[in-house]
């Protein structure tokens, strides 16, 4: 399946992949006000590791044998058969953070805005490709199959 | 071939998932002694509360048996197990043949004997749904609400409790919450985040008696002190089903022993869950760890030895994620005991908390009070065993993650 690839030698860490991370998962889609107007805020479902030499974004593998699927305990985290995509159904997660327990990428978030839930990428499914990688300044994120399966 | 699995819960499904992947045209029976869609027992607390409606419970969607082939067989309990004919007798008088088992029982609330406690009406266990729905129907606003037990089962009848009734004592035989997962420390917190939501606690004593004849009307302590009670919930430990699987001449000590593909000493007998003493991949200790998660992939590892595919099934150890009004906490492996080295972790303006164990150079456990994030990367170096001299970073480091593998181990990781 197609997934988000990062490639630490051309990331600046500068941050604007959860910019517009947060931005495709707002209410307004709007950069400004997903920033600035809306309550609760929307949650970025990526990580930014930065180090001294290397820096890099992480969003959920979408694994082949997903733990935290396995690990969920109300059935609200699931692998889409057809896709390949891990997605989680928000109106049946409670925000246990059992997923956070589970994943050993930590890359399940936790979105505590109104209800709690946990949140994660999800390749931006509506809107064809991921916002990160259309606006990741230096290609430093690459959306492609590498020939994994689903 | 026939697949039969006794029980309808977490490891019940991983082993409906598990046998599916590897066997779409088997037949698969289901047997319940509950009449319940499959649902989530960790929810019962969050249903009470009001927080998750019914049609939240299931634990799969509506079509899962259909979809998946199922036959379900529910509110029939399973009676005895004849490993020679391989059936399986239920209690309406017919049998079920099997060409492979999963004994997937569970536990049940173990009832401490106290005096005066007989069947009074209000007197409930807090596994089941059933439970939650029988409380549901006698509580109030007003209403006293009494558990017997600080544990996660009694902890989370009282989160869910205290909101809907008029207060909640917990009595523990323990010094503090949660014993079993929290040391002193960790359990001062969230003990005083449950005293805030309207808990009382009385630690370090037991119920002397309980009064009352169709009701329990109040509940007597050691030393004396009274307590009203219009419902009282036990919820002080489980015990495995194991009667039929021993009757049956599977092996028990306190759970089925099963080896690491979940079978049995019976040919073609295989346990998961609640039910089972499995391997702490930690110590190495053979125990009972029921929790969800464990269940659900122990179930799925009998399905794939059942069916002769590989499993990258790599063990269980105890792991725990829960939270209390908003307070969450991850607690995973030991927390404590010969030759181990803590390192704290603490944010001063929030009071979260991080403590990691360490044992020859291997991070063994770690208890995780109001700052959860990333945890999973903690748990993967606990079940992986990686060396922590091998890491870049120091466990209590900001910028703990991924990073901290070293650049190799990293690139393969985020390149997965």
């Amino acid at each position: 399946m197609k997934k988000v690839y990062a490639d630490e030698k051309w990331c600046l860490g500068c941050g604007l992949c959860k910019v517009y991370c947060r931005t495709s998962h707002s209410q307004t889609l709007d950069i400004i006000k997903a920033h600035k107007l809306e309550s609760p805020r929307p949650v970025e479902r990526l990580h930014i590791e930065t180090g001294d030499k290397v820096n890099f974004a992480l969003q959920c593998r979408h694994c082949d044998d997903p733990k935290c699927v396995q690990a969920c305990i109300t059935g609200a985290m699931q692998k889409d058969p057809e896709t390949g995509l891990v997605l989680n159904e928000t109106e049946r997660c409670v925000g246990c953070w059992t997923c956070v327990l589970a994943c050993p990428f930590g890359a399940i978030v936790r979105d505590e805005g109104s209800k709690k839930v946990a949140a994660k990428c999800d390749l931006c499914a509506a809107m064809g490709e991921p916002e990160c990688v259309k606006h990741c300044p230096n290609n430093a994120l690459k959306y492609e199959d590498r020939g994994e399966s689903l | 071939m026939k697949y039969v699995i006794i029980g309808n819960s977490a490891a019940a499904v991983g082993c409906i998932e598990g046998l599916r992947k590897c066997d779409k045209s088997g037949s698969i029976t289901v047997i319940s002694d509950e009449t319940h869609h499959v649902y989530s027992r960790p929810l019962i607390s969050y249903y009470l509360a009001g927080k998750v409606k019914p049609d939240n419970m299931v634990y799969r969607h509506k079509d899962f048996y259909e979809k998946n082939n199922v036959t379900t067989m529910f509110g029939r309990k399973a009676v005895s197990i004849d490993p020679k004919a391989k059936k399986v007798a239920l209690d309406n008088g017919k049998s079920v043949a099997y060409d492979k088992l999963l004994i997937a029982t569970g536990s049940s609330p173990f009832v401490p004997p106290t005096q005066g406690l007989k069947d009074q009406s209000n007197v409930f266990t807090f596994l089941k749904y059933d439970d939650a729905l029988g409380i549901e129907k006698l509580i109030n606003p007003q209403s006293r609400v009494v558990v017997v037990g600080a544990g996660l089962i009694g902890l989370k009848a009282a989160e869910g409790l205290a909101p809907v009734t008029g207060g909640v004592d917990v009595i523990e035989l323990a010094p503090r919450v949660l014993p079993m997962i929290l040391d002193e420390q960790a359990a001062a917190p969230v003990q005083k985040r449950l005293e805030e939501n309207g808990i009382t606690f009385h630690l370090g004593i037991t119920a002397e008696k309980v009064v009352g004849d169709k009701k329990v009307e109040k509940v007597i302590l050691k030393d004396g002190t009274e307590l009203p009670c219009d419902v009282l919930v036990m919820g002080v430990g489980v015990r495995p089903n194991v009667a039929e699987a021993k009757a049956a001449g599977v092996e028990v000590n306190r759970g089925i022993i099963v080896d690491d593909a979940m079978r049995t000493n019976v040919k073609d007998i295989y346990a998961a869950g609640d039910v089972t003493e499995g391997v702490d991949l930690i110590t190495g200790e053979r125990k009972i760890m029921a929790l969800w998660p464990n269940a659900y992939a122990q179930g799925r590892a009998a399905a794939y030895d059942m069916c002769g595919s590989k499993d990258d099934f790599d063990g269980v150890f105890p792991m725990n994620a829960v939270g209390f009004f908003g307070l969450s906490m991850i607690t995973a492996g030991i927390q404590g005991g010969d030759g181990i080295e803590v390192l704290v972790k603490r944010n001063e303006q929030t009071g979260a908390t991080r403590r990691f164990f360490v044992k020859d150079d291997k991070l063994v456990g770690m208890i995780l009070v109001g700052d959860v994030d990333r945890a999973g990367i903690y748990t993967y170096l606990i079940s992986e065993k990686i060396p922590l001299s091998s890491l870049d970073k120091a466990l209590t480091d900001d910028n703990f993650g991924l990073n901290a593998l070293g650049y190799e181990k990293m690139k393969e990781r985020i390149s997965s």
